[in-house]
């Protein structure tokens, strides 16, 4: 049930109604006191203060506050990065509160809320507050675009609530922004810049161009590449910048073109980079020249096709194809949702069950707690093989260069790429001693 | 008048009993929008002009008051290219939160002095445009400054302690500052509505070449308008940013000023609290039905439809017309 803002309106209505009318009663009175910790028809969990029943047995537990663990999964449903993330990231994490319930058996009750951040800061620190504040919710997961994820975690640093990221690529958030409640699970520039940088100069990409969107995000991703590039040996002919945000990149990619690079670096994201790629296509760019996305989906190659995609690479930290672990799990997600997931939608399953599984462990949802038994815990899924939590917050795991197949290669629908390699995840993520984050002890 | 007093002590018996009931975060969020469309109102309900930058004034003021109370005055900047002599470095404390308002109320009236002086030589769909290009550029040197943290945004502003007393963490205690500031802005536009200045405001909104043969030197008194229209957007950006600890781009962002235009619209434009009414309609359905997923827009939209249709004066607008029959 994701309808409760609306019902808990009503909720608060009824209930001064309700206070209004039985002044002297004096049972109503919690309830105007705090409505949303009764919400709507879910009603699971008690009322604040009425003894917890569902913690009580077993494993010293009982330390769950207010007898369940609530899932507040804060993304963007309606705008540009629905179809990376959205409502296939309630999905994921509905079918890992359902998996955790029947694989592990809890003796806690789990419960799930959600709702559109619109992918503006001060929506999503007013919604962050309000589930810590008056719905009890102790954990918020998703947060894709950084500004909502550094607002958020800001607000569950001040709550001691822990936040997930999945869907944020900055490296701010486990660095300078760095809270020691959360982990940045999936993904993040650093990781998909320098995976695509060092692979394709090995592969043979030896001369680089870059194509950047002109303001911080853009040039950082630059930055971060040509770093890498110059580190591997490759060198980088120049760059242009675009304006932020464009649709005309025509004199850009000629610009591009004219350099005679192997690769063509994408250093933007989101609409940018689908224009840029449609228009590298339109001007015959692309089979000649190699580009490389440096912040790509596999539902933007979806959008695109594999027409003007073809021959691309991209660093992605999860591909459903891989194995048939991934394949399994990806089977059951596509089923429900008839798109194959993202490698945010996949982390976010990845995340939330290690955080359930964390919870149990530690027989508790105290934050500090579950931080340091996540922390602890090394994390074997279908997601990540070999995965931990560092200190920073950084969920470090294995990513892989891809390279986009072409149409006839492509056997069947979601048929997009070929591994070309494993990188493991000390190699993949910013290394902890070049860290700016607070929390590292050097 | 008479009516008009009764109404406000109405409203502000009802917000001060408000946060009991209504979660007060988002009661504060309405209260900066509100004012933020109050400002707005003086300028496109009373004076006729149709301001398309408005977001400038509101976001730029969020950023300057986000900077000055979580860094102070530490400007090291050194302009680009060929403008390399121009440099400037200064570092003080942290602003307390009440100077951080002023700051960005300050900065928002020196823009609005800026862009109205500018704009206010054109009308109508032109005025509109030259608001809305140099908002863009506003927009343009949000993202592109160091210290508004581009697209992560200016994060993490404290919201520290009213002139050293009152600690503004606790939740209360900011909802009744943010009251408070909302009612003194309120105050001032109402004000400024029923005073000879805002009689002559409406008469240029009536007939302009008129209101010149009268001899009333038309352009200072539309530009003294957009000042304050502007100073006040600014004083509710900031005040947003007190609330929120953060400054984005989508405060800069021309989206918030079609936002401001569609509360004053939908509330009734040129009423006292249509815009009060109209933010609390964009704002609610904003937090309320998010719940929906990726419905939100689909009825958002249908309800501004149906507002447009219904109402066409505005929601209260069209409710004082029922009175005035």
């Amino acid at each position: 049930m994701k309808l409760n803002p609306n019902h808990r309106a009503v909720l608060i209505g009824a209930a001064l109604t309700l206070a209004l009318a039985a002044c002297g009663k004096k049972d109503e009175a919690p309830k105007t006191a705090e409505p949303a910790a009764t919400p709507s028809s879910t009603a699971t969990t008690p009322p604040p203060g009425a003894p917890s029943t569902a913690a009580a047995p077993s494993a010293g537990s009982g330390k769950i506050s207010d007898g369940a663990v609530k899932i507040g999964v804060l993304t963007d449903l309606s705008g540009l990065y629905s179809d990376l993330a959205g409502s296939g990231a309630v999905l994921a994490t509905q079918m890992a509160i359902e998996t955790f319930q029947e694989q592990a058996k809890p003796d806690f009750k789990i419960e799930m809320v959600s709702s559109d951040h619109q992918n503006k800061g001060d929506i999503a620190a007013n919604k962050a507050r309000q589930w810590f504040d008056t719905e009890a919710v102790d954990v918020i997961t998703e947060l894709v675009t950084t500004s909502t994820a550094l607002a958020v975690m800001k607000v569950a640093k001040e709550k001691n609530k822990i936040t997930l990221v999945s869907g944020a690529a900055s490296t701010a958030i486990t660095n300078e922004e760095c809270t020691d409640t959360n982990v940045h699970w999936t993904y993040d520039t650093y990781s998909l810049a320098n995976g695509t940088g060092k692979a394709v100069v090995k592969q043979g990409g030896d001369t680089w161009y870059f194509l950047t969107a002109d303001y911080k995000f853009g040039q950082s991703l630059e930055a971060d590449t040509t770093a890498v590039v110059k580190a591997n040996g490759g060198k980088v002919l120049g760059s242009v910048r675009h304006p932020f945000p464009g649709t005309d990149f025509s004199s850009f990619l000629l610009q591009a073109q004219a350099s005679g690079a192997k690769v063509i670096g994408l250093a933007n994201a989101g609409t940018d980079t689908t224009n840029s790629i449609k228009q590298a296509a339109e001007f015959g760019i692309t089979p000649k020249q190699t580009l490389a996305g440096l912040l790509m989906f596999i539902s933007d190659v979806h959008a695109l096709g594999l027409k003007a995609t073809q021959g691309m690479y991209l660093t992605t930290g999860y591909y459903w194809d891989r194995d048939d672990d991934t394949r399994a799990w990806s089977k059951r997600f596509f089923d429900k949702h008839k798109r194959m997931p993202t490698m945010v939608q996949a982390g976010q399953y990845s995340a939330v069950m290690h955080y359930l599984n964390a919870v149990k462990a530690a027989g508790t949802d105290d934050t500090a707690a579950v931080m340091k038994t996540m922390k602890a815990t090394p994390i074997s899924d279908f997601f990540a093989k070999n995965g931990k939590v560092r200190e920073d917050g950084r969920m470090v795991h294995d990513m892989y260069l891809v390279q986009v197949k072409k149409p006839d290669e492509s056997k069947a629908a979601w048929d997009y790429y070929h591994i070309r390699q494993t990188i493991p995840g000390e190699q993949a993520f910013q290394p902890l001693a070049q860290s700016k984050c607070p929390l590292v002890k050097k | 008048m008479k009516r008009d007093y009764l109404i406000m002590l109405v409203l502000l018996a009802a917000l001060i009993v408000a946060p009991m009931f209504i979660y007060p975060v988002f009661l504060m969020k309405l209260l900066c929008f509100a004012l933020f469309a109050c400002a707005f109102n003086l300028l496109l309900g009373y004076t006729g002009l149709l301001s398309f930058g408005h977001a400038a004034f509101f976001g730029g003021s969020a950023y300057i008051t986000g900077h000055l109370v979580r860094n102070g005055f530490d400007i090291n900047f050194t302009a680009p290219g060929f403008l390399k002599f121009i440099s400037l470095s200064v570092d003080t404390a942290p602003l307390t939160p009440e100077l951080g308002l002023l700051a960005g109320t300050a900065v928002a009236a020196a823009l609005g002095f800026l862009v109205g002086g500018l704009a206010i030589r054109r009308a109508g769909i032109y005025f509109a445009m030259i608001t809305l290009a140099l908002a863009q550029m506003v927009y343009f040197l949000a993202l592109q400054f160091p210290f508004t943290g581009g697209e992560d945004g200016l994060q993490g502003v404290p919201r520290g302690r009213l002139f050293g007393i009152f600690d503004l963490t606790q939740t209360y205690t900011m909802y009744f500052f943010v009251l408070a500031i909302f009612c003194i802005g309120f105050w001032i536009i109402y004000r400024a509505i029923h005073s000879p200045f805002g009689q002559v405001l409406k008469a240029i909104r009536e007939n302009e070449p008129r209101a010149i043969s009268l001899g009333y030197d038309v352009d200072k008194y539309k530009l003294v308008a957009f000042v304050l229209s502007a100073a006040l957007s600014g004083l509710a950006g900031s005040t947003k940013t007190l609330v929120f600890q953060l400054a984005s781009l989508t405060d800069v962002h021309w989206h918030m000023s079609g936002e401001v235009v569609l509360m004053t619209l939908l509330g009734g434009m040129g009423t006292v609290f249509g815009p009060i009414a109209g933010a609390a309609i964009v704002v609610g359905l904003q937090n309320y039905a998010a719940g929906l997923g990726e419905w939100v827009t689909v009825i958002t939209g249908a309800i501004f439809v149906m507002c447009v249709l219904a109402f066409r004066r505005g929601v209260v607008g069209e409710i004082g017309a029922l009175f005035k029959k």
